[in-house]
């Protein structure tokens, strides 16, 4: 098979033992790589029993998948997946980097990661020599530390390996922080510094398994293409429209800091209390001409490098370094805390990616708590001495760290927006759930919908199989925007943001010239992307252990977005409820759903899904 | 042995962006590949931020050539790179321990040693770099100043841990 090494590495934590396995050509055709394979995997191997795993449990997956066109693609990235803690069903969560390039020059398409280690251990991958290690050196250490020590250790190591070669490339590494090592439910796995993959909260997966990090150097080449003077000429394509694109590679998402606010109306303001702002203290230029040191930064590939490195060179967070922040670090570690300066933007992302805590998760949960604190529902003596105003940015840096340790009520907030509010709830008797702004235990994206003027819309996320993730919302017409155009990227495994201009002649034109094969439309929108989706929901429904969601109730959108906008060019927009029913209604039957939004027996027999059928019956889910 | 219209590809770490299309452009031009180890330009990223283009500087007295036991190394006349006569190279490493920089490295497919060759006079790297307007890389003429540019002729740490500091100030002496 072209495009692929061929190989992916299962790798046993509990008895320590590895082995190669396959796919044959019809499985990788029909699920790709990446977040498709990620569910046919979750689902042969934990669907019998899905309701039942705990995600933090010896039996859950933890994946690691490339796609055939990593490293190919410009922009590569890779897949990181398995039952998520926080939606309990399966996000295909990409984080980029060379992790991906360096697998599969290694001779692996993936790994797939099972049981759990004695102690803290980390997986060194050599080319063919797979060690599992100890990582009590590294446990408890804080990111940039591990990934110092880790690169060091291991570069020495392959130098050992390959003596004669003489200076050889650092190896690539995911890892986790303390937030992952203490099972949060809002940790990421983290590469380089601020590379993160956020949702799904796998993390917290990888700390579970007694997981601390995974270190891959590959000498090889990528697998041999179909067409590799086609491959050539697809690239030049590609980065030529991305070329195009002069403002969004110098500001990247960080324009979107100050614009999403002013322009659109659509950033997190005080956990979602507003969405619109006019702080021009926080727009791109303060952070261009202050904090960047580097205006161009991006990974393997990318004729966008959007990516910025961020630091003050003065005062209070002299030192602090992260990258970008992104529009999204921006938004929920700013602008939805109250913060405006952005240096203190700065200083709470690169905190938050110390920690190895996802800065949409916990920037959700601190907005939350923040706003149980401005109504009373929360005092300082509860949150153990922190004076959690909005704007104080120390006061957020030090709460995070307590959720990052499970320390005092950082216990309960370590369990995302969602748990955190039931458990306060409980514990308050009063209801708290109007403030949580979450999908099916997932904390939204920083793009709301009230209104309606950003990329998202109504049914994006009350609608998606990956819920809250804001880079896979659900949209109408459903094969044309929205889930099933995203499955592609996440599966193929590049970078969406290379994406805007390619069309989807391009994009199969790609694939073809890399795996030889001719993808259609309808192969691809009323079957392969369709099918996976299907897995998707199914999984999503199942759900389990702590909760379940049901459709009628948990298909919605969280009660913020139904308050209207108070502020802004667009106050007393809302979210219109008749208007969402419909659009809902809409999108379950273009993507072959029942009334009630559950997959209907005809849409998987259809696409050979039958013991999905099997199941959500056993499981009363189809009646 | 040098022509006058020699070139050099000048190094400007700090605006590296760490994208590696330079790899993919040397490896796809000598390898027909994407292969980042079989590149003769790589981008070291020992730390984040401080990605390093590590490539061949031609020394004016070419230590690596002159301490080939097998005669594989020599100096192109239009251009002033190594070449390898890959026939003749038996991977011995002794070119790797005779550069100062550490730059010539063994193949992966372990039977011959690389060394940027220029291109024949057009980098395919300082192109792509160029393209993105990153100019990390770029064609400078080499008139003079040679034992300067022999001074970049070091090993990918060495550089980095300059770098550090100048990107991130004191911090800098934590990261590596």
């Amino acid at each position: 098979m072209r495009g692929y090494a061929g190989k992916f590495l299962e790798i046993d934590l509990t008895n320590e033992k590895t082995k190669e396995i396959t796919f044959n050509e019809n499985t990788l055709r029909s699920f790709i790589g990446g977040r498709g394979l990620a569910a046919k995997i979750l689902w042969d191997r934990l669907s019998k029993r899905w309701e039942t795993i705990d995600p933090f449990g010896e039996e859950n997956l933890l994946l690691v998948l490339t796609g055939p066109l990593t490293g190919f693609f410009p922009g590569g990235r890779v897949c990181v997946s398995g039952k998520s803690p926080q939606s309990n069903g399966v996000i295909g969560s990409t984080v980029a980097g060379e992790f991906g390039i360096d697998l599969k020059c290694a001779g692996y398409d993936g790994l797939i990661i099972t049981g759990k280690a004695q102690q803290p251990s980390y997986i060194s991958i050599i080319e063919k020599n797979v060690a599992i290690k100890d990582a009590s050196h590294v446990w408890r250490k804080e990111g940039k530390e591990t990934l110092k020590i880790l690169t060091k250790e291991e570069r020495e190591e392959i130098h050992r390996k390959f003596p004669r070669h003489g200076e050889l490339k650092e190896p690539s590494v995911l890892y986790i922080g303390p937030a992952g090592e203490n099972k949060t439910r809002v940790a990421a796995v983290m590469a380089k510094w601020s590379h993160a993959a956020g949702y799904g909260g796998y993390g917290g997966v990888m700390g579970a398994k007694n997981l601390k990090a995974i270190v891959v150097k590959g000498m090889g080449p990528l697998p041999d293409v179909a067409d590799i003077e086609k491959v050539k000429e697809l690239i030049a394509k590609v980065c030529k429209k991305c070329f195009k694109a002069e403002l969004w590679r110098r500001w990247g998402t960080g324009g979107g800091g100050y614009s999403f606010g002013f322009r659109t109306s659509s950033e997190p303001v005080k956990n979602w209390q507003e969405e619109w702002h006019d702080q021009k203290s926080y727009a791109v230029d303060k952070f261009e001409q202050r904090l960047w040191l580097k205006q161009y930064w991006g990974d393997f590939g990318c004729p966008t490098t959007c990516l910025k490195i961020a630091m003050p060179k003065t005062g209070e967070f002299k030192g602090a370094i992260t990258d970008n922040p992104d529009y999204e670090m921006q938004a929920y570690l700013g602008t939805n805390l109250g913060i405006f300066t952005p240096e203190h933007n700065v200083y709470l992302s690169t905190v938050v990616d110390d920690l190895g805590l996802c800065g949409i998760q916990v920037g959700n949960v601190l907005g939350f708590a923040a706003e149980l604190y401005q109504r009373g529902f929360l005092t300082k003596e509860e949150l153990g001495g922190v004076d959690l105003k909005w704007g104080n940015v120390k006061a957020f840096a030090e709460l995070a760290k307590k959720i990052a340790m499970r320390d005092g009520i950082g216990n309960i907030l370590a369990e995302g927006s969602y748990r955190a509010a039931i458990t306060l709830s409980k514990l308050k008797n009063t209801n708290l759930l109007p403030y949580v702004v979450h999908e099916k235990g997932v904390a939204i994206g920083a793009h709301g919908i009230r209104s309606a003027k950003d990329f998202t819309s109504n049914i994006s996320y009350a609608c998606s199989v990956q819920a809250g993730d804001h880079t896979s919302i659900a949209a109408l017409p459903a094969d044309k925007r929205g889930e099933m155009p995203t499955i592609i990227e996440d599966s193929g495994v590049y970078c969406s943001f290379n994406t805007f201009d390619v069309d989807e002649d391009l994009t199969w034109d790609f694939f073809e010239a890399v795996t030889g094969w001719r993808i259609t439309n309808e192969e691809w929108y009323q079957n392969s992307a369709l099918r996976i989706l299907q897995i998707q929901r199914a999984l999503l429904l199942l759900g389990g252990p702590d909760h379940k969601w049901t459709t009628d109730k948990d298909d919605e959108n969280p009660p913020r977005f139904y308050d209207p906008l108070p502020s802004g060019p667009y106050a007393g927009r809302t979210t219109n409820r008749r208007t969402f029913e419909e659009s809902k209604r809409e999108y379950y039957r273009d993507v072959g759903w029942s009334e009630n939004g559950i997959p209907k027996p005809e849409t998987l027999r259809r696409l050979g899904l039958q013991d999905v059928e099997e199941k959500l019956r056993a499981e009363n889910i189809l009646i | 042995m040098a022509s006058k219209k020699r070139i050099w590809i000048a190094r400007d770490y700090l605006k590296c962006s760490g994208c590696r299309r330079c790899e993919i452009a040397c490896s796809l031009f000598h390898e027909n590949k994407i292969w980042p180890e079989a590149s003769r330009i790589r981008v070291f990223m020992l730390v984040p931020g401080a990605e390093v283009p590590h490539l061949c500087v031609q020394c004016d007295d070419y230590p690596c050539v002159k301490s080939c036991p097998t005669e594989a190394l020599s100096v192109n006349s239009a251009t002033g790179a190594v070449q390898v006569d890959v026939e003749k190279c038996t991977a011995c490493g002794a070119c790797i321990t005779a550069c100062p920089g550490k730059i010539p490295h063994l193949h992966p497919n372990n039977k011959h040693v690389l060394i940027c060759d220029l291109c024949s006079g057009k980098p395919e790297c300082v192109k792509v770099c160029k393209e993105g307007k990153w100019n990390a890389l770029s064609i400078i003429k080499r008139r003079g100043w040679n034992e300067s540019l022999k001074a970049y002729c070091r090993n990918p740490e060495e550089i980095t841990r300059e770098l550090v500091i100048n990107l991130y100030g004191e911090k800098g002496e934590e990261l590596i």
